[in-house]
């Protein structure tokens, strides 16, 4: 077995057990890189130079006792809208080409202070606004499962990073499906934490009150090891919540007897793809087998949570990205005249056509005699999505859900309907308005030869039922890995 | 329902209005195609007035945080050098912006 195609906890016992250098781990992943970024290029920028310096710190650390968790020495990614001091972070837009921040996001801070070694930025929709990863201004990322479909989005660099083995792990961001949809289309696990749980320090904002960090691996254990790493109270991030617990390892047991799992059957309407139903619909019945009780429920609303988002993203958007004005980082024009010649000019070079489009839309939604009518209402109808989660938790421990209406889209074919993309995200999007966790994980593969993910989501703070039933699923199946890395991997 | 079509009502002027607000200048093909995305959006997003949300909260945060205070106590230390080195144009360690008062 190859050291990338270890799981990261394997390759972390292994390091521990010094059966394999932290040299030889970090060294693997930059060949792995090198091998699939022609095909793949699932990142912005590569930091080779910094990760075989870090290997040697990091091994030093090891071996003095200093650093022992279970990913110490691991070759990890992150996505590039999380602030990572001297090394450049984009956001994969051009008005940030050059930003060098001065200081790291805390959740990577988490995983350096575990004695992760980060290997670079992971390519992403421009400011993580898309379901494509086709809207970076460093160019498109593709699915390793099909070089000529879409890898996901916005965190497609990282999902699809993992699954071309070029890292054990990486981490992205989902602020409507950002984090589980990729990593359905990837076929790689995904969780989108409850909000709060990790703090958003560093994270370059979309909308901050539905933006959240999450991990992405190649199985459910991975990802409670890496989320053991990131969730902590920080006192940086103002909504950060003190949780009582942070034990998700303890949560991978075997047994979902006594679960309820609960089924929306209005996620199950026109638009969703024929063969996507049948996997999740399998998988709910492979739960059920060992010992889940599982029925189908109305969980109503469904519709409305799409255009809500829009609006409460939209609007939070226009305002967090305000900030992008070309005076202290980031682009200036070239030419202006005068101060608020060069504001406009330095936005409206940087930004893509798909980030101008919703800073238009935010800046509307928030104009006076507009407020009420649009953000208001998306608050106001938030609120009762929110209390339609609430009552299905009164009954159900679990929903069970498809992650995305079809797999992976062919390049080229989203972005010229922008609404119709929207749409594709309306499983994922109410999670985030009602803060609540979620978690994507491969149940099969469609044929085409496409993953197929399935949602499962949780009450507030119970990522630890999330991953027992996970964990059980995956139990029940054999890890597939993408083609190109089957022919391009060493044997 | 008499704001059932907002979106009808995207004039020139309201795009210039929020391209000021939004502080984006757009060419005259990016005005057209903002002008009929902001339409299709806002006669899909009208679909919330179906919803009746008499007596509901608006709901901004989802768990009943208030503010959230700490002792103001620098631990970063001193990285003007680092902050600097972003600058577009910088001139004796301040950021060059153009000339603002007349």
């Amino acid at each position: 077995m190859s050291i990338m195609s270890m799981t990261a906890v394997e390759l972390g016992s292994k390091i521990r057990k010094r059966e394999i250098s932290v040299e030889e781990a970090v060294k693997a992943s930059l060949a792995q890189v090198k091998k699939m970024e022609v095909k793949v290029h699932s990142f912005v920028t590569v930091d080779e130079e910094g990760a075989l310096k870090r290997a040697q710190k990091v091994q030093k650390l090891i071996d003095e006792g200093l650093i022992s968790g279970p990913l110490a020495g691991v070759p990890a990614a992150v996505k590039d809208n999380l602030c990572t001091a001297g090394l450049r972070t984009t956001c994969s837009s051009k008005i940030l080409e050059n930003f060098v921040p001065s200081y790291t996001a805390e959740a990577v801070q988490c995983l350096e202070r575990s004695g992760a070694v980060i290997i670079g930025k992971t390519n992403m929709d421009e400011f993580a606004m898309g379901s494509t990863t086709e809207t970076s201004y460093y160019g498109v990322t593709k699915n390793p499962w099909n070089l000529e479909h879409v890898p996901g989005g916005s965190s497609g660099g990282s999902c699809a990073a993992a699954a071309a083995e070029e890292c054990s792990y990486a981490l992205g961001s989902d602020t409507g499906g950002s984090i589980r949809q990729p990593s359905s289309f990837c076929g790689v696990v995904g969780i989108k934490p409850t909000y709060g749980t990790v703090s958003r320090y560093g994270l370059i904002a979309y909308a901050s009150s539905l933006d959240q960090i999450g991990p992405i691996a190649r199985n459910v254990t991975d990802c409670a090891a890496v989320l053991e790493m990131i969730a902590a109270h920080d006192v940086k991030d103002s909504t950060s919540v003190p949780r009582k617990s942070y034990d998700f390892m303890g949560a991978l047991v075997d047994d979902v007897r006594g679960l309820r799992i609960g089924i929306p059957q209005d996620y199950f309407t026109e638009g969703l793809d024929e063969e996507v139903k049948e996997h999740i619909l399998s998988a709910a019945k492979v739960l059920e087998e060992r010992g889940a009780s599982v029925e189908m429920f109305d969980l109503s609303l469904v519709q409305y949570a799409v255009p809500a988002y829009y609006v409460i993203a939209c609007a939070e958007a226009g305002s967090n990205l305000s900030r992008f004005d070309g005076v202290k980082y980031g682009y200036r024009a070239g030419h202006y005249e005068g101060l608020h010649d060069m504001y406009k000019r330095s936005r409206s070079e940087g930004f893509g056509a798909e980030v101008k489009r919703r800073i238009m839309l935010g800046s509307f939604v928030l104009s006076s005699g507009y407020y009420d009518a649009y953000y208001l209402k998306a608050l106001k109808t938030k609120a009762l999505i929110k209390q339609a989660f609430d009552k299905a938790f009164e009954k159900y421990d679990i929903i069970a859900a498809p992650v995305s209406p079809s797999a992976a889209p062919k390049l080229g074919k989203s972005l010229s309907d922008p609404l119709k993309m929207y749409l594709s995200d309306i499983y994922t999007i109410s999670v985030n308005l009602a803060g609540l966790p979620g978690i994507s994980i491969p149940v099969g593969t469609n044929k085409e030869g496409l993953p197929v993910g399935m949602q499962l989501i949780g009450n507030c703070y119970e990522e630890r039922k999330l991953l027992r039933a996970a964990y059980t699923f995956e139990q029940t199946r054999v890890y597939e890995r993408p083609g190109v890395v089957k022919m391009g991997g060493e044997a | 329902m008499e704001d059932r079509k907002i979106a009808d009502k995207i004039s020139d002027e309201m795009i210039d209005y929020v391209g000021i607000l939004a502080k984006l200048e757009l060419s005259g093909r990016e005005r057209e195609e903002a002008k009929a995305d902001m339409e299709r959006m806002l006669d899909y997003i009208d679909m919330l007035n179906e919803l009746d949300t008499e007596g509901i909260e608006p709901m901004s945060h989802v768990f009943p945080i208030s503010n959230v205070f700490r002792e103001d106590i620098v631990t970063n230390g001193d990285g003007h050098e680092e902050t600097l080195a972003n600058a577009p144009l910088m001139k004796e360690n301040c950021f060059k912006v153009p000339r603002t008062i007349g």
